[in-house]
């Protein structure tokens, strides 16, 4: 039995189901992300977790434990909050030692407890400090020792980051990621950032319209995505119009040219239009070793990112994206240069709509 | 420029004068006691007169249980309607500002004939009963003024997330109003104490009505029958009264402050 177990999960507000029976399950220890665009119902489903909101069917277990009609209060959960949400009364010390306090734990220990989770944010000394007295970053990281300062069986984090500056985005994303290591608490964090949730996570949940569109580790959502959703919403992608060519060798015909796709799905006829999509970096300029296409193009566009250069090339009738390392000793590609771009057939992938 | 700031002078002291000339001619009449100089006589003669601080002491009470039983009763009212049942906010509006509509003749009145001795509920039976009768009155006076300086302060703070951060680490509801909602909108409650309180110490007509020694009809009893302590009464009221003001004002600078911040 997993350790965090989601089971037929719904939620309606009257007409208007977000949720449609979601299931899930996790292991002890779990990093796990709810990636979704706005509105896809993964905060709804961290909310059903924590206990704020009631779900209208399915049921929550945690530890063998079904939590699905417990109060927040009973839960023995941690959260975080995009807002932070400290208490402004309350200095470091008192935040951090609420949730202990309420427990009646004894203030001695309270202390101690207080002095070792700021040792582990890596704020040594602030107990006396008070909210408005600190950065946004600052504020997060005791919102997060807050949360795992009485020792919840799961952390739940909503959005932690998004009301943050880039710079701390990044370098909290990886302490938080080290803590939960550390700790070995299974964590459900909520983004709609997929490079957070790709950097950060064991398993990502991808949702969409309240429903689940493939869950995975990160670089299986990200190489082998299952649907047009979720190749789009992770990551870029390129699309080729091709007609097939012959469906049993697998063979598509792109601007005249012959290219075996090993993925090409069985019951396609002749001549059939269809959509292709290949990754940025799976395109290279030149060739390299196991690429079995070569295509030459047009470049339209530079988009100079620093150690990455972005290059859109006219490729017949499909305009493709790719992604280069920045070579210092060469000049980036000039636009209206032709250049030769290779492939492989295998890594052309075929989604359903 | 200089043009407006003369006008804009014109006008403030028009207005200062309004306020300013009936109140300069009281203290100087109040002090007019003794024959051809002026004096402190008749506020000595206030500040000795028993009835003066026995009445003054029940209304600082009767004020203070005003207060206690005002927070009791406005805190959780509008923390909940802020939380769970925002559509209700309007109907709470309308509610607090009745008791500046009906004149507190007919809010007195009614208490009266829903609770004499010979009714089902006789608070006007004993003293202290009509004490408490009397702390309820005061509550629903000053419910415009209060309702309106808690629903400020909580407009101040993220009621819902605070709750949920609080709720999420084991408090309960109890727990939450005292030891967060309430120390986060302390400012906006104790300035709505000053008020009741400003209410409470002049309040005449239901103290009168329902026969308690409250300060209010001390003030009218002497108005009637003496001739220099009235003023020096009023002069004391009005400082008392301008205390509690000043007072919300320097409240206001321990206000919360704002941690919203993005580095």
């Amino acid at each position: 039995m997993a350790f965090l177990d989601v089971s037929k999960l719904t939620k309606s507000y009257g007409s208007n189901t977000v949720v449609k029976g979601v299931s899930f399950g996790f292991d002890k220890g779990e990093f796990i992300s709810l990636l979704g665009p706005s509105g896809c119902g993964k905060t709804t489903i961290l909310r059903m977790i924590a206990g704020f909101e009631t779900p209208s069917s399915g049921t929550v277990m945690v530890d063998g434990q079904d939590i699905t009609s417990l109060k927040p209060n009973q839960r023995q959960l941690g959260m975080v909050f995009q807002a932070y949400a400290l208490f402004p009364n309350l200095n470091v010390g008192d935040n951090i030692g609420f949730g202990l306090k309420i427990a009646g734990v004894p203030a001695e220990e309270r202390r101690a407890r207080v002095v070792d989770m700021l040792k582990l944010i890596g704020l040594p000394g602030f107990e006396t400090r008070y909210p408005y007295e600190m950065s946004g970053g600052q504020q997060q990281r005791v919102a997060l020792a807050r949360a795992i300062a009485p020792r919840p069986r799961m952390l739940l984090l909503d959005e932690p980051l998004s009301a943050l500056d880039a710079k701390i985005r990044v370098s909290l994303r990886e302490e938080i990621r080290a803590i939960q290591r550390e700790l070995g608490i299974t964590t459900v964090f909520v983004t709609h950032d997929q490079e957070e949730a790709l950097s950060i996570s064991d398993r990502i949940v991808v949702m969409n319209a309240g429903n689940i569109e493939q869950l995975g580790a990160p670089h299986d959502i990200y190489n082998t995505p299952k649907t047009r959703f979720v190749a789009t919403f992770v990551g870029q992608l390129n699309n080729l119009d091709v007609t097939v060519a012959d469906p049993v060798a697998r063979t598509v015909s792109l601007d005249g040219q012959i290219i075996t796709v090993p993925n090409l799905p069985a019951g396609i006829s002749a001549n059939a239009a269809m959509v292709l999509t290949v990754r940025p970096e799976v395109l290279s300029v030149g060739q390299r070793p196991g690429n079995d296409v070569t295509l030459n193009g047009t470049v339209e566009d530079v988009t100079f990112l620093g150690s990455v250069i972005r290059i859109r090339v006219k490729l017949g009738h499909n305009v493709v994206s790719l992604d280069t390392f920045n070579d210092q000793r060469a000049a980036p590609p000039q636009r209206g240069e032709v250049i030769t771009v290779t492939l492989a057939g295998k890594d052309l992938l075929v989604l359903a709509n | 420029m200089k043009q407006n700031r003369f006008w804009a002078w014109v006008v403030f002291l028009a207005g200062a004068a309004y306020f300013v000339v009936p109140l300069a001619a009281t203290f100087e009449f109040s002090l007019r006691m003794r024959r051809d100089y002026y004096s402190f006589d008749s506020y000595a003669s206030v500040f000795s007169d028993p009835a003066f601080q026995a009445t003054f002491s029940y209304s600082v009470v009767i004020g203070l249980f005003a207060i206690v039983m005002g927070i009791v009763v406005v805190v959780p009212a509008v923390y909940f309607v802020r939380l769970r049942m925002p559509w209700l906010r309007p109907f709470m509006e309308f509610v607090t500002l009745l008791p500046l509509i009906i004149p507190a003749i007919i809010l007195v009145y009614g208490y009266i004939r829903l609770y004499n001795s010979s009714s089902i509920i006789p608070f006007t039976g004993s003293a202290l009963g009509t004490d408490i009768l009397l702390v309820f009155a005061y509550v629903t006076l000053a419910l415009p003024y209060t309702y309106r300086a808690v629903d400020t302060g909580m407009r101040t703070i993220d009621v819902q997330t605070l709750t949920e951060a609080a709720q999420i680490a084991g408090a309960n509801t109890v727990q939450i109003i005292t030891s967060i909602i309430l120390p986060n909108i302390l400012v906006a409650v104790l300035s709505g104490a000053f008020l009741t309180f400003a209410i409470v110490i002049g309040e005449f007509t239901i103290a009168s009505l329902l026969n308690r020694p409250a300060f209010g009809p001390y003030l009218q009893n002497i108005g009637a029958n003496r001739a220099y302590e009235p003023a020096a009464l009023a002069i004391i009221s009005f400082i008392i009264t301008w205390g509690a003001m000043g007072m919300i004002n320097v409240l206001g600078r321990f206000a919360p402050r704002t941690s919203a911040r993005t580095d």
